[in-house]
């Protein structure tokens, strides 16, 4: 069947999103925040996966968005791991107290 | 009848991703980013993609955005970040914010542009995600996933424990 | 004046809609006096017997006292959270019901009263037909864990807190043995569909899913009963522990919403159990008529397992006490994921040994 034609606007929205949650890597403090647009930032690139495997009509983009989530799922609990141990640590999750390794 | 949808879903999650990071509490931020995953889903669904929209939901919505929850809960990370004048960290913000407007209105007016290809038959029903994700194209790479997720699995118990 | 065929199915929907929320609603304060009545039997007393004859406007009455409680809402606890809890276990609750079957298919009668486009017309009383049910319910159940993540949070109390993280990690535990038991009865089907897999088990009895597939039948059972956190699994929600768990501070109307999200998801599992593993709508003895002067006989059948399955869940919360925090979790985690995943394989071998 023919392609709807909000595909290329699903491509729009997938890098709006993409942006949105690099803004937020660079503008939050708070580690577990910056996790959470990170996960924004790999759904924008799963929609954009998505988006053309319709347009193309295979359906390797859509095993690739099984890959992703599989990967996103690991880095998300491994990732919020070493919060918890970072938290442990030092008791705060403002990424600007993690300075150890400065200068 | 599918664009009105498409396009109401699309306006809630990037309404729900601004409010993810622009809202101060980690919480809200949290259910926040759930709206927006089940937005997506709901979008997934009108590409004609049922089996990653129930994936969607049931992996990224149902388990990551609870493990989120639950160690926002554990950590008692009620209180919103204190916000000391980081005013170079803003105005580079607002540069960088406008460089992505600029950037992101020039893709989407060469996207809608755009010819779109040819209609061609796309089945995404579970069995033929199925044979494509069994065949040997994919078969090791799909293995090697369940390893990946063994290591994620034993490393984030190590690394959350109190003492080995 | 027949209307256009998407009329015609959006109305037919809307009719469904009303009669399974209605049939859901009412069927829930039903559930409360049957549940008392019952328990007391068990216990040798009498249970709920002034308010009507025998008692039956007790959920009546219990609706008229929770509707004039005060509605307290503790000063530290978070709005917003505080008042989307409930709504959110709700709407959870009541969206897995969208595709599930609630009865056969059946031919609507020639009755003068209809109108000329309905007459004979095959309808279900099943809201929507999806091609991937099984995965939607999948899908929504894992969201009803935010329900009560959302409720033990916010009302901002140490035994709150603790009883809604218990609460959601049993949930989501056995959410996962629960699906996994799925897996060997959508192999042998072949489809996600609800009715393609009640279509499977047409025939003699022992077709059933709980007999042909017995370990998944087990399965099931145990993990939606802690699923939905009926006794032997409610410790988090249990009145002499942890005061009342993830709802201690509702009151009035919101924990009668919350309340009401619990007995919809115990009514869905029943409803699942019969459909998907006590062969649904088909007597299990072929040659049984399918219609009894006008009456599709299907909704008798199906109506006799429904009230069986709830029976036992009635029977379970009288007869035993309730696992201990950390037996459930082990139990959850160490026996019941590791049967199912291992009869998924054992039936994924010789379905392809088969050569189906």
């Amino acid at each position: 069947m023919d392609q709807p034609a909000f595909v290329p606007h699903a491509v729009l929205l997938s890098l709006i999103l993409f942006s949105i949650g690099t803004l937020g890597v660079f503008l939050r403090r708070n580690v577990i925040t910056v996790l959470m647009c990170i996960e924004l930032m790999l759904n924008g690139v799963n929609l954009a996966f998505v988006a053309f495997s319709r347009s193309w009509g295979t359906l390797d983009g859509q095993v690739l968005v099984f890959f992703v989530m599989v990967v996103a799922a690991a880095e998300a609990s491994v990732g919020l791991a070493i919060v918890i141990a970072l938290h442990r640590h030092k008791d705060t999750l403002d990424l600007d107290a993690f300075d150890l390794m400065k200068g | 009848m599918d664009a009105i949808l498409f396009y109401a879903f699309a306006a809630i999650a990037v309404l729900a991703a601004v409010v993810v990071i622009a809202q101060r509490n980690p919480i809200y931020s949290a259910f926040a980013l759930v709206v927006t995953l089940c937005s997506l889903a709901v979008i997934f669904g009108l590409l004609g993609s049922p089996f990653i929209a129930a994936l969607q939901v049931i992996v990224y919505a149902g388990a990551i955005m609870v493990l989120f929850l639950f160690v926002l809960m554990l950590l008692n990370v009620r209180r919103e970040e204190e916000h000391p004048e980081a005013r170079g960290g803003r105005t580079l913000a607002g540069i960088g914010l406008a460089l992505v407007t600029l950037l992101v209105l020039q893709a989407g007016s060469v996207l809608v542009r755009s010819e779109r290809s040819p209609s061609l038959e796309f089945d995404a029903s579970t069995t033929r995600m199925a044979e494509v994700l069994f065949s040997p194209h994919f078969l090791y790479a799909f293995e090697a996933t369940s390893i990946l997720i063994l290591a994620a699995l034993v490393g984030a118990v190590v690394l959350a424990k109190k003492e080995l | 004046m027949t209307p256009s065929p998407m009329v015609a199915e959006l109305s037919i929907a809307v009719v469904n809609i009303l009669l399974v929320i209605g049939a859901l609603l009412g069927l829930f304060s039903l559930m409360t006096w049957v549940e008392r009545r019952t328990l007391a039997f068990m216990q040798y007393r009498l249970g709920p017997n002034r308010v009507g004859p025998m008692g039956i406007l007790q959920p009546v009455a219990d609706g008229i006292k929770l509707f004039f409680k005060e509605e307290v809402m503790p000063a530290a606890a978070d709005k917003w959270a505080f008042l989307a809890a409930p709504v959110v276990a709700v709407s959870t609750a009541l969206l897995t019901t969208a595709v599930i079957p609630y009865g056969p298919p059946f031919s609507l009668p020639g009755w003068a009263l209809l109108p000329e486009w309905l007459r004979g017309r095959s309808v279900q009383i099943q809201i929507a037909d999806i091609q991937v049910g099984l995965l939607w319910i999948f899908a929504i159940t894992a969201l009803g864990v935010y329900g009560v993540v959302l409720a033990g949070w916010a009302a901002n109390s140490k035994y709150s807190l603790l009883g809604g993280l218990r609460s959601s990690a049993q949930m989501f535990s056995y959410e996962l043995a629960l699906t996994l038991s799925w897996i060997g009865l959508i192999m042998a089907a072949g489809s996600f569909r609800i009715n393609d897999i009640v279509a499977h088990q047409a025939g003699w009895f022992w077709h059933w899913n709980a007999f042909a597939q017995l370990p998944a039948f087990l399965v099931y059972s145990l993990a939606a009963t802690a699923e939905v956190a009926r006794i032997p699994f409610d410790l988090p929600e249990g009145e002499s522990e942890l005061v009342a768990g993830f709802h201690t501070e509702y009151s009035s109307m919101r924990f009668a919403l919350i309340q009401m999200a619990e007995y919809i998801n115990m009514i869905t599992v029943s409803v699942l159990a019969a459909n998907l593993f006590l062969g649904g709508w088909h007597p299990g003895v072929p040659g049984v008529p399918e219609t009894l002067r006008g009456f599709p006989l299907g909704f008798v059948w199906w109506g006799l397992k429904v009230g069986f399955v709830l029976f036992v869940f009635i029977w379970l919360r009288g007869t035993l006490p309730r696992f201990r925090y950390d037996q459930l979790m082990h139990f959850g985690w160490k026996v019941l994921i590791p049967v199912a995943a291992v009869w998924v394989m054992v039936f994924a071998a010789w379905t392809a040994l088969r050569g189906v």
